[in-house]
């Protein structure tokens, strides 16, 4: 419970912005959080409030995974990375050739999800092939 | 009394007793209904019944508090609700079990996609515990801590990660 009070922000931010699906336990020491976000937006700020009460995420408290509900097969998302561009890939893993490349800030389409890591994508010109999910977001 | 005075009080009495039940309130109940089943959609396991502008509430809700922000959003929904009679039971569910993978062979794939972009730092895992170490920019450290959580290990440890 200690730790649930610790993060006591977190989790009620997480149950107030529409994640109606949270769910978090404490495990081995470890508060392990899961949910469905509504939007990227509200992802991103339990992300941040997060960071807020552990800096640089130092002490391990908690591991996090919030899905997005908009990033669904056919929905747009666009390349997050910080100038790079987004490798795309012929399989679902770095040791995979490379296909195609997205650029920062474009927007390509979502095929489907071959797992949370790793998502089938579809440049305008039509490049299609995995990229690391972490540099996208939903549109 | 005489015949004459009695029969237009009975006339006035039966047309008020005619009258009165069809003064019904703006919403029916039955419409009352849906607006309420529209607010209590997002709670699984309530039902509502209205009857004369009374709403009751049955089901089961996990703790007092959601119990009570139910009814205070079931009061609002409508200005025709009379009153809320709340027979919600508060029951505490278990969470559902919450998925950790402590295959260490799956998570060290992982982590080797993880930390691709990073070639700064460097990741092992065992037990289940993703240790790192290494250097990072302080911007892109979440980047990092969101793709190893989404492996859902046991522990992430970033204690000794310098960010710059």
């Amino acid at each position: 419970m200690a730790l649930e009070e610790k993060y006591k922000v977190l989790l009620d931010t997480a149950r107030s912005s529409g994640i109606n699906d949270l769910n978090y336990a404490e495990q081995d020491g470890v508060l392990q959080i899961r949910g469905t976000a509504p939007s990227a937006d509200v992802k991103n700020k339990l992300w941040e409030i997060y960071g807020n009460i552990d800096p640089n995420f130092a002490t391990g408290d908690v591991v996090m995974d919030v899905e997005v509900a908009t990033e669904v097969p056919g929905s747009e998302v666009r390349v997050i990375t910080d100038s790079s561009n987004l490798n795309i890939r012929k399989g679902p893993g770095t040791d995979q050739p490379i296909v195609g490349k997205a650029a920062k800030d474009e927007i390509i389409t979502l095929i489907s999800k071959a797992n949370d890591q790793w998502w089938l994508v579809r440049t305008k010109d039509n490049e299609e092939g995995y990229c690391f999910a972490q540099y996208l977001q939903t549109v | 009394m005489e015949l004459k005075r009695v029969f237009p009080m009975l006339m006035m009495a039966g047309t008020l007793a005619v009258a009165m039940p069809s003064c019904k309130s703006k919403f029916s109940d039955a419409d009352l209904k849906a607006k309420v089943e529209t607010v209590i959609t997002s709670h699984q396991g309530i039902t509502t019944s209205v009857k004369d502008g009374v709403v009751t509430l049955e089901g089961f809700a996990s703790s007092d508090a959601e119990k009570a922000q139910i009814e205070t959003d079931v009061k609002a929904a409508d200005k025709s609700i009379k009153s809320v009679v709340n027979n919600i039971i508060v029951q505490a569910v278990p969470p559902a079990e919450i998925s950790v993978n402590t295959v260490d062979e799956s998570l060290a794939k992982g982590i080797v996609d993880a930390t691709k972009d990073f070639p700064t730092v460097q990741a092992t895992v065992k037990d289940g515990v993703i240790s790192v170490t290494g250097t990072i920019e302080k911007a892109k450290l979440v980047i990092l801590k969101q793709a190893l959580d989404n492996l859902h290990p046991k522990k992430v440890d970033l204690s000794a990660v310098v960010t710059k």
